[in-house]
């Protein structure tokens, strides 16, 4: 259903989408163009983020998206005593108002660099960032102090003031900002709540877990009540059971407050879970933007490629879109010829097709190494054939039965 | 020697001793924090690089510090006169510590400050925080511990540089030490000041040890 709705935009008159939704029923009003539709579907992502997904690139398509940061030619060049290095060429960049914006790269990809230029704590060498229409360049530095207030940031190691308490970490923007601090204090309690961490006031950053200092963070970097959220490798310090009820947390905060969201990573499986769209970045360059769903179902570049595909958990967001309810198995490849045809003749020897939902595989000198995904036959015996069949061929094989439906 | 006169000289002195040390760290501290302060922000990956300002500060710090403290008391006397009056005495002691100690401790302030984790600097920074209130919440605040603990090292130092004053009839302990201990070859009072200074600076290290570690809320387990 969702399909057809988005030839539609490009056809037919807002009124007519309009009309037409109203009866699709209330899950699809995401279609909605411009900012109301945020909200319409703000408040209906639930539990359903994976659809909305779909829905925020539809939405994208609908053109009517308020652009809230744009990057422009923006390249940024470090001068050393011996050598120079451009950690940033030419990136062009629309994020927009409302998103889960994913930014992903290896170390040394240029990220953290990118993100910093988003409110000039790195000043890039040429081009422009606009944050709501205004060119950070040409802005004051009181000017740009006052627009930082409303671009707050989150850090790797927390970056708390190790001397204050958590309550006191919370009123340190609001200090900044000039607020009396008896108000401070009440909307750090607020905000305390907020992150769930109400019974912490008092304590010192260093009596905190990891998870428990990034709340804390995230309750500071709320206080100002900004528009962006800047994260920079926010999780990457963070244990994975941690690092999901954290992006839990911002994904809740994206839809509750409409804070637009701008997620640094070098993990894949942190765009796969939040962010709505991804930018890849390799060497200092853009290698490829979209929605999370094209990029993951389509990655074109090789740095995408790589992303995508890394570790043994790659292909899960494949394996969701793909696989409704059958089994699929991923195997690797690592000491077999190139040369034989191992699943044609796995195909013949079971007399059962199985489906290629994903293959990456490169001839080293005669030996194939990569991976691939098969969906196996419904008919348990054919697909336990197959299973063995493969093992029999010195293949690693892996069910990925945690994502059959 | 322990007659009652030469006890009370000895307590008198003690307390012109912990007067000079005191009040030459407070006044070179005046002097001192701004200046490992401004080191700190116009270096070169500081707040506010200014490759001028911090080359002039730099020079003068090591200039004054590489001067032996005993020719600076000589060559500041006619200054010490200017200042005080008259160049001998407590007071005339105070100039020449104050000055010979606040380069000192601006390098004792710089390498505290730039202890800060930098990662804080920046999250003030991305809060719209201007360089002044960078410098007092977070500079200042987060280095308190370690501002502390230099604190103590500076008063070590200045008290054991105000015995040296003695030299010139600068008065407090050293002085006492230099008069009866050298020049009149009584040995006992020369050891009794060398404990009262060595009991001084224990009390101080102790107080500074306390209360940096109090305030330090890092390891608060």
């Amino acid at each position: 259903m969702r399909k057809f709705c988005c030839p539609f935009f490009g056809i037919l008159q807002k009124r007519a989408v309009c009309g037409m939704i109203r009866k699709i029923g209330k899950k699809y009003s995401a279609l909605l163009p411009g900012k109301v539709v945020k909200h319409l579907y703000c408040a209906q992502i639930g539990n359903e983020f994976f659809n909305t997904r779909k829905e925020a690139a539809a939405g994208q398509d609908g053109v009517h998206m308020e652009t809230i940061i744009q990057v422009k030619d923006v390249s940024k060049t470090f001068t050393g005593k011996e050598n120079t290095v451009e950690a940033l060429k030419g990136i062009n960049l629309e994020i927009h108002r409302g998103e889960i914006y994913g930014i992903i790269g290896m170390s040394g990809a240029g990220k953290s660099t990118l993100v910093r230029c988003l409110n000039f704590l790195e000043r890039p060498t040429s081009g422009t960032v606009k944050v709501e229409g205004r060119d950070l360049s040409a802005l004051s530095e009181r000017d740009l102090r006052a627009m930082r207030m409303q671009i707050a940031m989150i850090f790797q190691h927390f970056n708390l003031l190790m001397q204050r308490t958590v309550l006191d970490n919370i009123c340190f923007p609001l200090e900044i900002a000039g607020q009396k601090k008896k108000d401070a204090r009440n909307r750090a309690k607020e905000l305390l709540e907020v992150v769930g961490l109400s019974e912490k006031a008092k304590a010192y950053p260093a009596q905190l877990s990891g998870g428990q200092k990034q709340r804390v963070a995230i309750a500071r970097a709320l206080a100002m009540n900004p528009k962006i959220l800047l994260c920079d490798e926010a999780t990457s310090a963070l244990d994975p059971t941690t690092t999901k009820s954290i992006l839990a947390l911002l994904k809740d905060i994206n839809i509750k407050y409409g804070i637009t969201i701008v997620i640094i990573t070098h993990e894949m499986a942190v765009v796969r879970e939040i962010c709505s769209h991804v930018a890849i970045i390799d060497g200092g360059t853009l290698a490829e933007t979209g929605t999370v769903e094209e990029v993951f179902a389509r990655p074109r570049t090789r740095a995408a490629k790589k992303l995508v595909f890394q570790g043994d958990t790659g292909s899960e967001e494949m394996n969701r879109n793909l696989a409704t309810g059958k089994r699929c198995i991923r195997i690797v490849f690592r000491e077999n010829s190139s040369f034989e045809p191992v699943i044609g003749n796995m195909v013949l020897a079971c007399g059962a097709p199985a489906n290629i939902l994903l293959a990456d595989t490169k001839d080293i000198g005669g030996v194939a190494h990569g991976q691939m995904i098969l969906q196996l036959p419904e008919d348990e015996a054919v697909a336990g054939k197959m299973i063995s069949y493969l093992k029999e061929r010195k293949l690693e094989v892996e069910e990925l039965d945690h994502y059959v439906g | 020697m322990w007659d009652s006169a030469t006890v009370m000289m000895l307590v008198k002195e003690t307390w012109t001793t912990l007067f000079i040390t005191l009040t030459s760290t407070l006044f070179a501290y005046v002097l001192g924090l701004p200046l490992g302060i401004l080191l700190v922000v116009t270096a070169k990956d500081g707040l506010r690089p200014l490759a001028a300002v911090y080359k002039i500060l730099d020079v003068v710090v090591n200039v004054v510090r590489s001067v032996p403290f005993l020719i600076l008391l000589m060559l500041l006397i006619p200054f010490t006169r200017f200042v005080v009056g008259k160049s001998y005495g407590p007071a005339a002691t105070i100039v020449p510590l104050t000055i010979a100690a606040a380069p000192f401790i601006a390098r004792l302030v710089e390498s505290s400050l730039l202890e800060v984790d930098k990662g804080m600097i920046e999250a003030a920074q991305s809060m719209g925080a201007g360089t002044g209130t960078i410098v007092w919440k977070v500079l200042l605040a987060e280095a308190r511990t370690s501002l502390i603990v230099g604190c103590t090292i500076a008063l070590g130092t200045i008290l054991g540089y105000s015995a040296m004053a003695g030299v010139v009839g600068g008065g407090g302990l050293g002085d006492v030490a230099i008069r009866y201990g050298y020049y009149r070859y009584q040995a006992d009072i020369m050891i009794v000041t060398v404990v009262l200074l060595i009991i001084l600076v224990q009390i101080l290290q102790v107080i500074g040890t306390k209360l940096s570690k109090k305030l330090d809320k890092r390891n608060t387990g």
